[in-house]
């Protein structure tokens, strides 16, 4: 077993489980700190079920940023979509035999063109952090970094297109990370960048501001239905102050 | 202190975004409060030795109380989606004061303290230490929030700065910096029952005189009952109603609806104010006393139903949080909801055809409306989806022949905030609340502009009083912003055989 391959595979473990750990845990402190008042903005549906179809718009649509800023939604949703769309083309390196539908010549094709996508709307996003005066200046190195290094996992995945790698190969290895029988990872530069890309990113997710996405099903403003008057809407911090008095 | 000189805002036709000016208004903050008035609010005197442990420690405690807090603290993608919402960045153009702006003040140190990254390479990720320059920041820039949560609503996330200003008012009270007007003005409720300091018999006083301008006006006997039992309704406005300009009128038109409707009503002196400062300084204990002040006046006069007067950050107290903080309610009449807003009495009147109107009263004015931002953007009326947006304007329809609303972009969900709520509306920081109104002002100028509007109506105390300055300071006339129920009071037909 090579070097790489041992490195790889070790390392794709520890930012699983980094990931997966950190992101759950986030999950169960939004979910445990209590949210004391009620605050939705409008429309704020009266139920749960509409709630949820409020969530989902925001989630799908990006529906609030629409209305604030047309350049912002145009790059993030193409950004986030075309995101999905690779996604799902990536989901055949990690499914064996492959799930038909992963398989299917539209969604492969679609996969792979959204990576241009992907690319032309992070350039965008990154314009407006440049030029646009009020972003720029909101703007950290990190949220710089942070769109650099999702811009170098899109292109240089694009560039296995013409720098061939043994894909057959890199699904073997991870299918064997998956049920723990290892093979050898190829040993490509463009293929290995890549992977070490992905790999960072998985670390700073539960660290990073990537959390918007778990905090968008948190956020109270959005979550919350507007049922003050009809029901007390007490937390337990809140209930003991009651008892002193 | 005089309060310096400052550039006036020219009224432009079309907003463009501003050029930021970094640092434009950091001079402005308002009085710090005195040692006395912290001291009855449970607060330290002044700064104390180790105020940034104690600060520090305040934030990691709300960051466990408040899930909006954590959450918004460590989902903001620095998008820049709100950074051309709030009325005091386009007012003023100081980058702090884009909601992003003003979050990152606190951020910052949230993620120097609380978060990995920031611990270890704070440079990269914006981490900054509670210094005492941060804190005057702080002190600064979050009382240039007025809590409007316009941003929330174009965040794709939800951000609500409201949230991070609150908590910072009241991480800085925990440390012995308050502001001196939120924390001067909540003391006088604890005290004597309003915020205007004015004890039972100047009150009954001014009641009486109400009685008499009315009989004296139209030559009916309505009256303004104070601290009457067993009234049907219990009325609770914001005190500046009973004698400020113009919002007595709106509470003379009040009573006429009550009067009209044969509603027995009164107000009480132990609740004789709606509004509710503990929110501006984020305190849920003092917000919770204020509110309780209500509960007990209800139970003492044994009145069936809460009814609150025009006032739009008492409203979102009264509509969202009143019934937790002070609940529940059982010993009032289930058939109504509790709390309900004056326009849903109205309104519900209204449609009943209980109250009957002379639309021609109102020719002399062509109206527009301001939705108040705490009513727009926290509350509801009538428990429909955009309630709080059509039922005052259907009863401004019911009573005038002239109306004509704002740019939509201004208006409803995304009104712009009069520029003094929040609790700003102090001489100390009159410059930020004229550059605040400015987005407010150009829209109400286009729409005289367009539709020759003559009058501009509101449901809330602060919105009044602070146009009644603005209007002034920008070349409006003062009387050109009136109550929404003084429209209802002048329209109303009364019924004249009683006296």
């Amino acid at each position: 077993m090579s070097f790489v391959t041992i490195f790889y595979g070790i390392s794709f473990y520890v930012a699983t489980l980094i990931l997966f750990i950190g992101v759950a845990y986030r999950i169960y402190e939004y979910s445990t700190i209590p949210a004391p008042l009620k605050i939705p903005t409008p429309p704020a549906p009266k139920t749960k079920p509409l709630v949820a179809i409020r969530i989902f718009r925001e989630v799908v649509f990006f529906e609030s940023l629409f209305s604030a800023t047309k350049w912002t939604w145009l790059f993030g949703w193409l950004f986030h979509f075309a995101l999905l769309l690779a996604a799902f083309r990536h989901l055949r390196y990690f499914t064996d035999p492959v799930w038909t539908w992963v398989s299917w010549e539209i969604v492969q094709a679609a996969g792979h063109y959204a990576g241009y996508v992907m690319v032309f709307g992070l350039f965008g996003l990154l314009a407006r952090r440049i030029f646009v005066d009020r972003v720029r200046y909101i703007s950290n190195p990190s949220d710089y970094l942070m769109l650099i290094l999702i811009i170098s996992i899109a292109i240089s995945g694009l560039m296995m297109k013409w720098f061939h790698t043994d894909i057959y190969a890199v699904k073997q290895f991870f299918i064997g990370l998956m049920y723990f029988s290892w093979t050898e990872l190829p040993n490509d530069f463009i293929l290995l960048l890549h992977l070490s890309l992905v790999l960072l990113l998985m670390i700073i997710f539960p660290y990073s501001k990537l959390l918007h996405a778990p905090g968008l099903f948190f956020s109270p403003t959005r979550n919350q239905t507007d049922t003050a008057r009809d029901q007390r809407h007490i937390s337990d911090w809140a209930k003991s102050l009651e008892s002193k008095k | 202190m005089a309060v310096k000189e400052f550039e006036k805002p020219e009224l432009k036709d079309y907003s463009p975004i501003p050029k930021l000016v970094v640092e434009a208004t950091s001079h402005l903050a308002p009085f710090k409060s005195k040692e006395e008035f912290q001291k009855s609010l449970g607060y330290p005197g002044e700064l104390v030795e180790n105020w940034q442990d104690i600060a520090l420690n305040k934030m990691g405690d709300l960051l466990k109380k408040y899930r909006s807090l954590r959450v918004y603290m460590d989902s903001c993608i620095q998008c820049g989606a709100c950074t051309d919402k709030c009325h005091y960045y386009l007012g003023t153009k100081d980058p702090n004061n884009m909601p992003v702006g003003r979050q990152n003040l606190m951020r910052g140190v949230y993620r120097k303290h609380f978060t990995l990254p920031g611990k270890y390479f704070p440079k990269l990720v914006g981490a900054i230490d509670l210094t005492r320059e941060v804190l005057d920041d702080w002190y600064s820039y979050y009382h240039q929030c007025s809590q409007c949560r316009r941003c929330a609503v174009f965040c794709p996330i939800g951000i609500d700065t409201a949230e991070v200003s609150m908590a910072a008012r009241e991480i800085m009270d925990s440390v012995g910096v308050g502001q001196k007007y939120c924390n001067e003005i909540i003391g006088k409720v604890h005290k004597i029952g309003n915020n205007l300091g004015l004890p039972e018999p100047a009150l009954a006083d001014t009641l009486e005189g109400l009685e008499e301008d009315v009989v004296d006006d139209i030559g009916v006997d309505v009256k303004f009952p104070l601290d009457v039992k067993d009234s049907d309704v219990l009325l609770v406005t914001p005190s500046a109603d009973f004698f400020a300009e113009p919002h007595v009128d709106g509470l003379i038109g009040y009573a006429k609806v009550f009067h009209q409707a044969g509603i027995s009503w009164t107000l009480s002196s132990h609740a004789s104010e709606a509004a509710n400062f503990g929110m501006f300084i984020g305190s849920y204990d003092n917000m919770r006393k204020l509110a309780l002040r209500i509960r007990e006046a209800a139970l003492e006069l044994n009145v069936k139903r809460i009814v609150f007067g025009e006032c739009g950050h008492a409203w979102r107290v009264a509509y969202s949080f009143l019934n937790t903080l002070a609940g529940p309610f059982d010993f009032l009449d289930p058939r109504y909801p509790v709390p309900q807003h004056i326009c849903e009495v109205t309104h519900d009147l209204m449609n009943k055809n209980v109250l009957q109107f002379d639309k021609t009263a109102n020719d002399d004015k062509i109206i527009t409306f301001h939705d108040s931002c705490n009513v727009a953007r926290a509350s509801n009326m009538g428990d429909i989806i955009g309630g709080q947006f059509s039922l005052p304007r259907d009863i401004i329809k019911a009573t005038t022949n002239n109306f004509y609303d704002m740019e939509e972009e201004t208006i409803k969900e995304k009104t712009f905030c009069c520029g003094g709520g929040g609790g700003l509306l102090t001489d100390d920081l009159i410059e930020l609340r004229m550059k605040g109104a400015q987005p407010r002002m150009e829209a109400l100028k286009r729409v005289i502009e367009e539709h020759g509007v003559t009058h501009m109506a509101a449901i809330c105390a602060i919105c009044k009083s602070q146009f009644s300055k603005a209007f002034q300071y920008y070349g409006f006339e003062l009387d050109q912003i009136i109550s929404l129920h003084n429209l209802v009071g002048d329209a109303l037909i009364m019924n004249k055989k009683e006296l």
